[in-house]
């Protein structure tokens, strides 16, 4: 893990709503894996704690996230240009690489909205050895990201894009049509998802794993914000920056 | 240039400590920072037994800082000395152990099996703990159980008993005042200011506990003007807390009379601040003629017909 300054390469948008920001970094290019996030110090003073972001993609020495502007920190990120430097901190937290073994063969991606941000690179690093399908929800169609995926799937909440509905619907349905040999499921996205499609994965007898959200001071273990509550075991809470951000939804108590 | 300080016995490498809860326990960052180049490492504030904390929400950003509940979650004094203090070895920095009770009891119980240890240094002591048999009350607010406090733990501790006071009473200088009576080596200042935030979308508190303690720069002022109090009431250290993310911060806190200075919340941003913070010090001094950061110490320059208590704001 280092502390960094790096240059911005380039912002772009990917929809009307979503932004890439590019920028150069040889050490997080060569060390990061995918589901991991850097924490970056967005203003000199304003906001005073870092943003973390998921690291979207990598390539060659470049290493890009992607945002929705949403508040503070998001809306100063958007007017950055390139030339200009970033503070960035990272990689930071575990990764989904770790999730990845021989106990399956189909690798189910589900990401709601922004979610989306740790699939294409890890797919970049899976699409070898597994067969994958990605479900992607979202608002409406400015909301989807779909490049670099595979095997993609498609729900908007107003029918903009894909299948009208939530992606659990979509998922339920793809299901009930389609045979996915001992499949494993990746989710991303807001919590109340990721709840509702953990327990459908659980009914049908399937491992899965979430990347968690939670309001972070520090990213790195310093402050103890950030617990989120487990379903027995030693502790009572885990830390998602630190010990996540990827927990086995079994051992979570949503 | 001289840059070190001694409390008691001990003598610190440099004024610039970072504080407790921000750092974890020392081991968390060793790749990011050298941690031999600070002068202490206050732990995370230890109980007998290990806490949980809070439930989350434990955080929000405010403006220019954060509100925290953490809930002073640790993993207990058994766990720190089996597991964190031989890790510890390996750094040349001094261990200021913090420690959390909810019983004058159990702050002698926590010390005793920490004095026992020779890779800690000194200790301070977290009053803004609720006082259980008080109903929960913080012990920091009572200017008699903050006395009785120092009292029994000076009995049972040679090394620097440092007590951290809360801001959150009227006249911090009374309390300051009662623990140098009963011995204390120093008073650090402030712990974090009792505030709240509101999610206006839920009509919910942003953090579950409601209310909890507001840290970084803007409590700065409030700090400021708690150590310049507390420096005109008592002639034992006082160590300056709140806000501080520069080296100019620092300075000011110098100025105004502070010995030592702690970084917190600016430690999440940049967990480096602290040797930042030394450099930056040193240099100023070094600009400035002093060749002992002692001599930058109490230097304020005031109108010396107004005092503090005749001034109306
Ligand atoms: C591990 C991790 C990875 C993340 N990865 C990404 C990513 O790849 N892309 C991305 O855009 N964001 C990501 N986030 C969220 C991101 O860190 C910021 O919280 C978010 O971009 C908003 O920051 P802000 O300063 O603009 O908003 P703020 O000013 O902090 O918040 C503005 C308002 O939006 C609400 N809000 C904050 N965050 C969210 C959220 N995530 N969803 C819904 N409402 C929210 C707040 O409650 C507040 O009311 C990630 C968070 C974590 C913990
Ligand atoms: C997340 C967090 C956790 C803290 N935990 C402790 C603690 O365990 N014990 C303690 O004495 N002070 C604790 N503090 C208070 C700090 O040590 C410090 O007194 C306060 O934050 C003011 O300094 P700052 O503005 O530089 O952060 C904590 C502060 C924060 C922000
Ligand atoms: S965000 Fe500080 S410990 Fe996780």
């Amino acid at each position: 893990m280092k502390q960094e300054i790096v240059p911005i390469h380039s912002l772009e948008f990917l929809s009307k709503e979503i932004l890439e920001l590019t920028f150069i970094s040889e050490y997080l290019a060569s060390t990061a894996k995918p589901g991991q996030f850097i924490n970056i110090r967005v203003g000199d003073n304003f906001p005073l704690l870092r943003r973390p972001f998921s690291i979207f993609n990598v390539d060659e020495n470049r290493v890009s996230i992607v945002f929705n502007v949403i508040g503070t920190g998001t809306k100063v990120l958007a007017r950055k240009q390139k030339g200009e430097t970033i503070d960035v901190l990272g990689p930071c937290g575990n990764d989904f690489l770790s999730f990845v073994d021989d106990s399956f063969d189909t690798a189910v991606f589900v990401a709601g909205g922004i979610g989306v941000a740790p699939f294409r690179f890890l797919t970049k690093k899976l699409y070898n050895n597994k067969q994958i399908v990605t479900f992607l929800g979202g608002r409406h169609k400015e909301q989807i990201i779909a490049s670099g995926l595979q095997n993609i799937k498609i729900a908007t909440d107003d029918g903009s894009q894909g299948f009208k509905g939530t992606v659990l619907d979509l998922i339920k349905d793809d299901f009930s049509k389609n045979m996915y040999k001992r499949p494993r499921f990746f989710l991303c996205g807001p919590t109340r998802m990721m709840k509702a499609v953990s327990e459908f994965a659980t009914g049908i007898g399937a491992d899965c794993c979430a990347s968690m959200e939670c309001d972070m001071a520090c990213g790195i273990g310093l402050c103890q914000g950030c617990n989120i509550e487990m379903n027995g075991g030693d502790k009572k809470y885990r830390l998602v920056c630190k010990e996540g951000t990827i927990f086995e939804t079994k051992n979570l108590k949503f | 240039m001289i840059e070190s300080f001694k409390i008691g016995d001990v003598e610190f490498k440099n004024r610039i400590l970072v504080a407790s809860g921000t750092f974890g326990y020392g081991d968390e960052v060793p790749d990011l920072v050298d941690i031999s180049k600070l002068g202490g490492v206050v732990t995370k504030s230890l109980s007998m037994k290990p806490r949980d904390g809070n439930p989350n929400p434990r955080i929000t950003e405010t403006a220019s800082g954060m509100l925290n509940s953490i809930g002073l979650a640790n993993i207990g004094v058994q766990k720190y000395i089996s597991d964190k203090l031989p890790v510890l070895k390996k750094y040349d920095t001094k261990i200021v152990a913090n420690i959390a009770a909810s019983s004058v009891d159990e702050y002698c119980k926590v010390l005793e099996l920490l004095d026992a240890q020779q890779r800690v240094h000194g200790f301070e002591i977290n009053v803004s703990c609720p006082n259980v048999k008080e109903g929960g009350l913080s012990f920091g607010t009572d200017v008699k159980l903050v006395s009785l406090i120092t009292k029994e733990l000076r009995q049972r501790t040679r090394k620097p008993l440092i007590i951290k006071l809360t801001p959150n009473v009227t006249h911090i200088s009374e309390f300051a005042r009662a623990c140098e009576a009963e011995g204390a080596d120093a008073v650090s200042l402030i712990n974090t200011v009792i505030g709240m935030a509101v999610n206006i979308h839920k009509r919910t508190p942003k953090i579950a506990t409601t209310t909890g303690g507001l840290s970084g720069p803007a409590i700065k002022p409030i700090a400021l003007a708690k150590v310049y109090e507390t420096v005109n009431a008592v002639k034992i250290p006082v160590i300056g807390i709140g806000g501080i993310v520069s080296w100019e911060d620092a300075v000011e806190f110098f100025i105004v009379g502070a010995s030592m200075v702690q970084i917190g919340t600016a430690n999440f941003i940049n967990p480096a601040t602290g040797i930042t913070v030394a450099e930056g010090v040193k240099k100023y001094c070094e600009n400035n003629g002093f060749d002992d950061v002692g001599r930058l110490v109490r230097t304020l320059q005031t109108n010396k017909t107004i005092s503090i208590v005749d001034s109306w704001l």
